[in-house]
């Protein structure tokens, strides 16, 4: 065993030079870093450090939920125009009118005739549900049930709202970005949980309502408001915010979409000195702009936020210039927040906060200060009982330990994980049971030299026969967490990871680096027996 | 340099002996686990069961614990539990689930940043929604079932079928003893004490292994022997490793539950607790049972001859 082939130790002084190399930023610091590679051609400098966790750091946590129900009703809707534009044009009246439900819409139709001809239109508005990741998954987006008397259903099937949801997150996760960090100076991370859900994550943010503020939809629509004796199908009751609050009837068609503003800007109201926001519309929303004043002048129409009418102008001139000014009893801060709304885009769904971890960075230093002081004693009095146990070979266990602990280093900042206080706990832990390789390796060499056998001997069988144990308990423990990252969430995630990283390193440093201390040892002073 | 010796060498305790009070007492702690667990129950943080915590630090010197109850209760939020924590100037604000779903759990924090902002700060807040918090229960329970039965597996491909019902036997007896553990102490039960559970199982199947990997190597190796010296002999042969290792977990452990601040403190000791137990039962409980579960010598893993020597089968039931 103790012939080591020169190939294995150069890999091995290789490994750990790597090792130490990719630690660098993390043990320096980034600033540190800077200064001392300054010179250096930028491609010989490691980039990735270990990050700190929120928890460690202070920063804001935030889970937030996409309201499905809302962006069901809201395909309920457009299904509901659609289906009404493809009756329209057919010249079909629907007796009673299309019926919006839960899941989809009805209508009747009477005449076969009429009905035959209108299904095939009505088929098509069934698209295949394409995915971004599957391409084409062979569902479609509508059930077209014919329940007989003149009856027919479309229904939004679970594979069109799963994609509109996935779709809605993914933009979603753009816009916050966007809204977030206009700077882009922040270092938030914005990512996808499961099908509904975000988590946005803000470093060094103090108070989630810094971000809360910022969750809402933005949708803004210009509808004309209702006259008397509309059909009541086609209008709805919306919260009216000017003018002392109450409601309003508006139409559910909409004119104008936000999509369409190219630019939203904070100003001030030239006659009455009131913050609004100034707006331009693209081409289309300023044709479609034109047209709609043009034909409705004298006419009140309604600027809707969010599903509020925040004021309901008079058309008093067709405009055809494409911009405007929405005003609305702003505060200054307001229509800033408006503003920066609005340029965003629209959130194409509403997202309720489902989960919130805030931590401040008083708190987060405190805990850094107090991780680092227990590490440090956990880690001095596992050194001295290991050096009385085992004195030479203590030493060695000790500077195994050493390099367990910078290849794990290196690995965390290898794959850009985050370092959370349980982390700490666990890398602390990890060591500490990594401690027991060598023990197991050790007392079998103790057992053997017992039982009779030569000093090179009960080296040799000491490290041969505990392999096998040493792999067999941290395969255990390694699947006990890999289990623990599958099912738990931040921190605890954290943990699971550094602890199986952890595993690894301490099955590498016992049979790599252990084993050549060892035979470099019994090489150099030729010993009769073993003091251990 | 003399070293430190903390096992003799060649000990002959007669641990398989010792089952009959150490399978009585296992028993017992299982069943006062269990009841205080029902009876007590734990103290479930708000991982678990939903509401807001707020930690406040007093900008002043102190704070004013009976104002801030004052001021909590005219929020209209329900029961707010306030409490010192740490030093004089920490309080901290537990409040349970709102009425009205996510949408009344997410003002929680608003009224009290408006009510507390001006004279504390806010060190740290937490918040978690009814379904969150039922998702978290669902995945840590599946967590760790799931672990215990794919760990089960691996030692099934690694061994008899008789190590793999041990180990989780034993494992389950850590379990149930850990739970009984918080339930007693009431240190609070949250995602971290999922973490910690998990560890627990970990070290102790790493300590069952280690035994178990010694029975296994001496099943093979003495063909003569009942099953009882077998193992006794197992346990001795590895009770120096057994111990090292432990005080060496213990001592890190015991370092990061002192100096390690409130945040971790909880599931330090939780460790603490569940390495001292798990490495009581990987001598007591996993080792003994294997006379239970019919390990038969002359058989060793691997082996397959199907003839039980008569003597060793006597020898393991005397």
């Amino acid at each position: 065993m103790f012939r080591q082939s020169t190939l294995k130790t150069v890999l091995i002084a290789f490994t750990l030079f790597f090792a130490a190399y990719v630690s660098l930023p993390t043990i320096l610091g980034q600033d540190r870093m800077k200064a001392i590679t300054g010179m250096l051609p930028s491609f010989l400098v490691p980039k990735g450090a270990i990050k700190l966790g929120l928890d460690l750091r202070g920063g804001v946590h935030v889970m937030l939920e996409t309201d499905k129900a809302g962006l069901s009703r809201d395909l309920v809707r457009q299904l509901q125009e659609d289906v009404r534009r493809v009756l329209r044009n057919e010249r079909v009246a629907p007796t009673g009118g299309i019926v919006a439900q839960n899941r989809g819409v009805s209508f009747r139709v009477a005449d076969a005739a009429a009905r035959a001809r209108i299904l095939p239109k009505i088929q098509e508005l069934s698209v295949p549900v394409s995915n971004a990741v599957l391409g084409n998954t062979g569902q479609r987006s509508l059930e077209v049930v014919d329940l007989g008397d003149g009856l027919i259903q479309l229904v939004i099937t679970d594979a069109e709202l799963n994609e509109r949801i996935r779709r809605a997150v993914d933009q979603s996760i753009e816009i916050f970005r966007r809204r977030i960090d206009p700077e882009g100076v922040k270092e938030p991370t914005i990512q996808r949980q499961g099908l509904d859900r975000i988590v946005v994550q803000v470093p060094g943010a103090q108070n989630s309502k810094e971000i809360t503020d910022v969750l809402q939809p933005g949708k803004l629509e210009f509808r004309m408001v209702a006259e008397p004796g509309a059909n009541p199908a086609e209008i709805e009751t919306l919260p009216y915010t000017d003018e002392g609050g109450g409601t309003i009837q508006i139409e559910r068609r909409v004119l104008v979409r936000g999509e369409d503003l190219t630019s939203a800007e904070p100003t001030f109201d030239q006659r009455t000195g009131e913050p609004v926001v100034s707006f331009r519309f693209n081409v289309k929303g300023a044709q479609a702009f034109a047209k709609v004043t043009t034909e409705n002048v004298g006419k009140p129409f309604a600027i809707i936020l969010d599903n509020k009418v925040i004021s309901a102008p008079r058309i008093i001139s067709p405009i055809t210039q494409g911009q405007g000014q929405i005003s609305g009893r702003f505060t200054v801060e307001r229509a800033n927040q408006l503003a920066i709304l609005l340029r965003s885009g629209a959130l194409p769904a509403s997202f309720t906060l489902v989960e919130e971890r805030t931590v401040g960075a008083g708190l987060g230093a405190d805990s850094i200060d107090a991780a680092v002081l227990a590490s440090i004693v956990s880690l001095v009095a596992i050194s001295i009982f290991t050096l009385a146990t085992y004195g030479v070979f203590g030493a060695i266990a000790l500077v195994a330990l050493a390099v367990n602990f910078l290849l794990l280093i290196a690995l965390m900042a290898l794959i850009g994980s985050t370092l959370t206080l349980p982390g700490i706990a666990g890398i602390v832990l990890t060591l500490a049971i990594a401690v027991d390789s060598n023990v197991l390796i050790y007392e079998r060499i103790r057992e053997e030299q017992a039982a009779g056998r030569s000093a090179i001997s009960s080296l040799d069988s000491g490290f041969t026969r505990a392999l096998a144990t040493i792999l067999d308990a941290n395969i255990t423990g390694f699947l006990a967490h890999a289990i623990l990252y599958f099912v738990g969430t931040g921190a605890v995630k954290g943990f699971a990871v550094t602890t199986c990283l952890g595993l690894g390193t301490t099955i590498f440093t016992a049979f790599t680096l252990t084993r050549m201390m060892v035979a470099a040892w019994y090489r150099w002073f030729k010993p009769k027996s073993v003091p251990i | 340099m003399k070293l430190l010796r903390l096992v003799p060498d060649n000990t002959r305790f007669g641990f398989m002996r010792f089952r009959r009070v150490s399978f009585p007492l296992s028993a017992l702690l299982s069943i006062v686990s269990v009841v205080t667990f029902i009876w007590l129950g734990m103290n479930v943080g708000i991982d678990f069961k939903g509401g807001t915590v707020v930690e406040l630090q007093a900008r002043g010197d102190r704070a004013n614990i009976a104002q801030i109850r004052e001021t909590a209760s005219g929020l209209n939020l329900g029961d707010v539990e306030v409490q010192e924590f740490g030093s004089p100037r920490d309080v901290i604000l537990r409040v349970g689930l709102q009425e009205g779903g996510d949408a009344a759990q997410a003002q929680v924090v608003a009224k009290l940043r408006t009510a507390f902002e001006a004279a504390y700060e806010f060190r740290r807040v937490e918040v978690v929604g009814p379904r969150v918090s039922q998702e978290l229960v669902q995945n840590g329970t599946i967590g760790v079932l799931l672990a215990i039965m794919v760990i089960l597996i691996y030692l099934w491909f690694r061994y008899e079928w008789q190590f793999a019902v041990g180990a989780v036997i034993a494992t389950m007896h850590d379990l149930v003893l850990t739970i009984g553990f918080y339930a007693v102490t009431q240190i609070q039960f949250d995602q971290t004490s999922i973490a910690a559970i998990l560890t627990i199982i970990g070290y102790s199947l790493n300590d069952t292994v280690v035994v178990y990997d010694r029975v296994r190597e001496l099943l093979r190796k003495y063909k003569k022997i009942g099953l009882h010296e077998l193992l006794d002999l197992s346990m001795n042969s590895t009770l120096s490793r057994t111990i090292i290792t432990s005080i060496t977990a213990i001592l890190a452990l015991i370092a990061l539950a002192v100096f390690g601040g409130d945040t971790i403190q909880g599931f330090c000791l939780a460790l603490l607790f569940g390495i001292v137990v798990g490495t009581y039962s990987s001598i007591f409980v996993a080792a003994p049972i294997l006379i239970y579960l019919g390990v038969r010598v002359g058989e060793g893993v691997g082996a397959t001859s199907g003839n039980a020597d008569k003597a060793v089968n006597s020898g393991a039931t005397k």
